[in-house]
């Protein structure tokens, strides 16, 4: 069960990259972005051919978040410069991407056993698999808590910000509103990107099945973090978002070990999102009601 | 300050709902004046101002800022030389963020903006005594996300922001519309004050002809996307809401005023 606890928790550290891309593209421009499908497994895929094509694992990562930038951008010039719909421009790009990481593999997988990883340095010490995933997957979420934390409060940072809450406003303050929402898609996705070359080292593979869905775990992450850990400030926010996906990676580890098949896993996290999306209409709606009945014992 | 050459704009051309919305307007400000614009609904005010904003682009004529021809500078750009409150107190800030970041957006327009931080202590107080001026009690809520504000000081609030970096022209588009009367007075009279201070070329577009008689030192009315009356020094001290009818109906030929422009 520890050793079951612990495989969740390392899963959830690396998907807290994930979520802080989706949380870029959700919270902070308000669009929702399903690039993130397929780069998630341009990440994967580009760290795993690197891998084999004998690129030290560390620098296949930094080409893993150049990938996903890319994917961002392309996304970014469809919505903006083209004029095409957020969400379509996203799912375009995905579909794209789709070939392009078949491309980048050669083929559907890529094993990584008995390869280096980024990992080896702490399995070398003898370190058990998940706490040696733990810790460095904890010096990444650092890594990218300290880099978010600082860069949305620069100018640029700032001018994003705005964009994503009120567009009429950052134009008028001179924002070239366009350029911010590429720019946001494209760090969004870097991280992304990196989250799934981590996860295809750890898990020894790389699958070009492995990004369905992905949007919806990171968004069900992105909502557990809010709801059970805060979002009063940016830096409560990013603290929330990494224990929310280590709280969905714990649930899910749990209902599995409960019984329920993994096939149903999907539909099962699918039902969360759905309904903790709709949490706020339908308290308002109880809310109205209560208030409609009062008036009327009132009256 | 401002040119506006045979400005013409038309909406939807070649469709069934295309409209001619401003025709051929021409307009000149002088540095430091205050034009009041009114005019009865679909007369063209706020079309003109997004025109010169660069919300829209003109179908033909020329937009001149401070010299700087801006007819096909798109609107971020052109921000830099322009101050604006909208009519929806929600549209001019960014509500999901504080005051003072609210502010240091303001205070970058027309700057780069690189990896600096995006406040900076000083600035912070800089603020604080600008916000105390306004006698609003906000100096003391910089960290207080605007959303939490009250429609008049959402409104006072982007009025600061609009001239925080003076701008070349500032354009108030029926920006106290949305407010109860007392709250739009007391915004009014900020607005007033801010202009004669910093003796700010104004366009202040309003529905409410007391108002557009009583503020500013010339006023235009606007008709079918043409400038029906434009009176300006000692004949615009002495109008009255009676005398403006009376000369718009001359000018525009009709009897029609509607009754919403008398009120």
């Amino acid at each position: 069960m520890l050793n079951e606890i612990l495989g969740a928790v390392a899963l959830g550290l690396m998907w807290t990259l994930m979520t802080y891309g989706v949380y870029i593209s959700y919270r902070v421009l308000d669009v929702a972005d399903l690039t993130v499908e397929g780069s998630i497994t341009m990440g994967a895929a580009i760290s795993a051919a690197g891998i084999v094509a004998g690129i030290p694992p560390l620098v296949t990562l930094l080409f893993s978040v150049l990938g996903g930038m890319t994917a961002g951008m392309v996304t970014g010039i469809l919505h903006t410069t083209l004029k095409i719909p957020a969400l379509l421009s996203s799912i375009l790009t995905m579909i794209a991407l789709w070939s392009v990481n078949l491309h980048i593999m050669g083929k559907a997988n890529v094993s990584l056993l008995k390869q280096p990883t980024v990992f080896d340095a702490l399995l070398k010490l003898h370190l058990p698999k998940n706490l040696a995933v733990i810790c460095i997957a904890l010096l990444f979420v650092a890594g990218a808590f300290l880099i978010l934390y600082w860069f949305f409060g620069t100018e640029i940072g700032c001018a994003i910000r705005a964009t994503g809450n009120n567009e009429r406003m950052a134009r008028a303050q001179g924002i070239n509103t366009d350029r911010m929402k590429i720019l946001g898609l494209v760090i969004g996705n870097g991280f992304v990107a990196l989250a799934g070359g981590l996860i295809a080292q750890s898990q020894s593979f790389a699958d070009i099945q492995m990004g369905t869905g992905s949007i919806v775990i990171g968004l069900a992450s992105l909502i557990i973090g809010e709801v059970l850990f805060g979002k009063k400030t940016f830096f409560n926010s990013l603290i929330s978002l990494c224990l929310g996906s280590i709280t969905y990676r714990v649930i899910i580890m749990l209902v599995l070990k409960l019984g329920m098949p993994a096939n149903d896993l999907k539909l099962f996290t699918a039902i969360t999102v759905a309904l903790a999306l709709a949490l706020p209409t339908i308290k308002a709606k109880v809310n109205a009601k209560k208030t409609a009945k009062g008036g009327v014992t009132n009256a | 300050m401002l040119k506006v050459e045979n400005a013409r704009i038309v909406f939807h051309p070649g469709t069934v709902n295309e409209t001619e919305a401003l025709r051929g307007i021409s307009l000149h400000l002088a540095p430091g004046e205050f034009v009041t614009v009114i005019g009865g609904n679909g007369a063209g005010k706020s079309t003109l101002l997004n025109c010169v904003s660069g919300a829209y682009f003109l179908t033909s004529g020329k937009i001149l800022i401070d010299g700087q021809d801006v007819t096909n500078v798109p609107e971020f750009k052109r921000a830099k030389y322009l101050g604006r409150v909208f009519q929806d107190p929600m549209m001019g800030t960014a509500g999901n963020m504080w005051i003072e970041e609210n502010l240091a957006l303001a205070f970058r327009r027309g700057q780069k903006r690189g990896l600096k931080w995006g406040i900076t202590n000083e600035e912070r107080e800089m603020f604080r005594e600008q916000l105390a001026q306004f006698d609003l009690g906000l100096e003391g809520r910089l960290s207080t996300k605007v959303k939490l504000l009250s429609g008049g000081q959402r409104q006072a609030l982007t009025l600061l922001m609009a001239t925080l970096v003076k701008p070349k022209l500032l354009l108030l588009d029926e920006h106290t519309a949305a407010l109860d009367p007392k709250t739009a007075k007391k915004v009014l009279e900020l607005s007033e004050q801010i202009i004669e201070r910093d003796h700010l070329t104004t366009l202040m577009v309003t529905h409410n002809m007391r108002d557009a008689i009583k503020y500013g030192n010339r006023l235009i009315m606007l008709h079918n996307g043409e400038i029906a009356v434009d009176v300006s020094g000692e004949e615009k001290k002495n109008l009255t809401v009676e005398s403006l009818i009376e000369k718009f109906s001359e000018a525009s030929g009709s009897d029609e005023v509607s009754d919403k422009l008398a009120l």
